[in-house]
């Protein structure tokens, strides 16, 4: 029976989500052809992905793009596969099952276009740092902040997080092509930079800096 | 460059060093979460309501914010599609 408050568009979405799952689940006679349908629809995903990355490898040849989508959507489709029981039907499934076909390509393509690319230095991160505080229209406040920050950042922080902050922060390198460099992963980094930042934050505050950030939406 | 777009770049560039002063989720929590974010705040305005601190985590992260962005831009051409 279907809840009150949901609409026939919810009702209809859960049905084929819940058709998806059994088709999917256990000897079902039609799982290879759904295995096979579900492989088209995350090599469709992992295709978009690459495709919208296309400038970050003008470097490889059109096949290698092929490559990539067909060994994001084979490994895309081993995860959906093995974790089919955490869907938890919040989404459309096909929703849910795109976004490992997504977050696999988009991973291959990052550490394909910093193949062979070192991670910049430290000392490359001090000039990004000294435009970022030049400009904040805080007058006379503002290299005071560039010395104030720079002190912080070499002193304050662990090496780890600062190792990450200059990384992710100054120098656009991205998480996960850092993460595999470190022998490590995405959400450690992240909780590395996330500690680093409130680190910076509390002491600016307490050096008398203010933290309101004429933030323009980027999203 | 003109000064304005200057400091809109040195503005974005303090923001990515230093992040918002507000509860954020981890890289791993939005991915759970992240199918049903796009879902909502394709059809709805209620997104960042029913998922708090997701909109602060895409602020901070950029390679969540990527896909993000990824994802929306799938589901949203493959509505219009089946318009």
């Amino acid at each position: 029976m279907t809840a009150p408050t949901e609409t026939p568009a919810a009702v209809s979405t859960a049905a084929e989500s819940r058709r998806w799952l059994e088709r999917l689940s256990g000897n079902s006679a039609g799982r290879d052809a759904a295995v096979a349908e579900l492989h088209a629809l995350l090599l469709k995903a992992a295709r978009f992905e690459i495709d919208r990355r296309r400038a970050s490898l003008s470097h490889l040849r059109g096949g290698d793009h092929e490559d990539l989508a067909q060994q994001s959507a084979d490994d895309a489709l081993v995860a959906v596969l093995a974790k089919l029981d955490q869907f938890r039907g919040e989404s459309r499934f096909t929703t849910w099952a795109y976004k490992f076909a997504l977050l696999e390509a988009a991973v291959k393509v990052r550490r394909r276009a910093w193949q062979g690319r070192e991670v910049p230095l430290e000392e490359a991160a001090w000039s990004t740092l000294a435009t970022a505080t030049a400009w904040t229209g805080r007058g006379a406040e503002d290299a005071e902040l560039f010395t104030v920050l720079r002190e912080e950042i070499e002193n304050g922080l662990s090496p780890r997080q600062r190792e990450v902050l200059v990384a992710v922060a100054l120098n656009d390198v991205p998480i996960d092509v850092l993460a595999e460099r470190l022998g490590s992963t995405r959400g450690a980094l992240y909780k590395s930079l996330h500690d680093a930042r409130r680190k910076l934050r509390a002491a600016l505050r307490e050096r008398g800096f203010g933290l309101e950030l004429d933030r323009e939406e980027e999203r | 460059m003109s000064d304005q777009a200057q400091k809109r770049q040195a503005v974005d560039a303090l923001a990515r060093v230093l992040g918002l002063e507000e509860p954020e989720l981890s890289c791993e929590e939005c991915f759970t979460q992240l199918d049903r974010y796009v879902e909502l705040s394709l059809t709805s305005d209620r997104a960042d309501r029913e998922v708090p601190g997701m909109r602060a985590h895409l602020d901070g992260c950029p390679a969540c914010a990527e896909d993000f962005r990824s994802l929306r831009d799938l589901v949203a051409a493959e509505q219009e599609g089946e318009e």
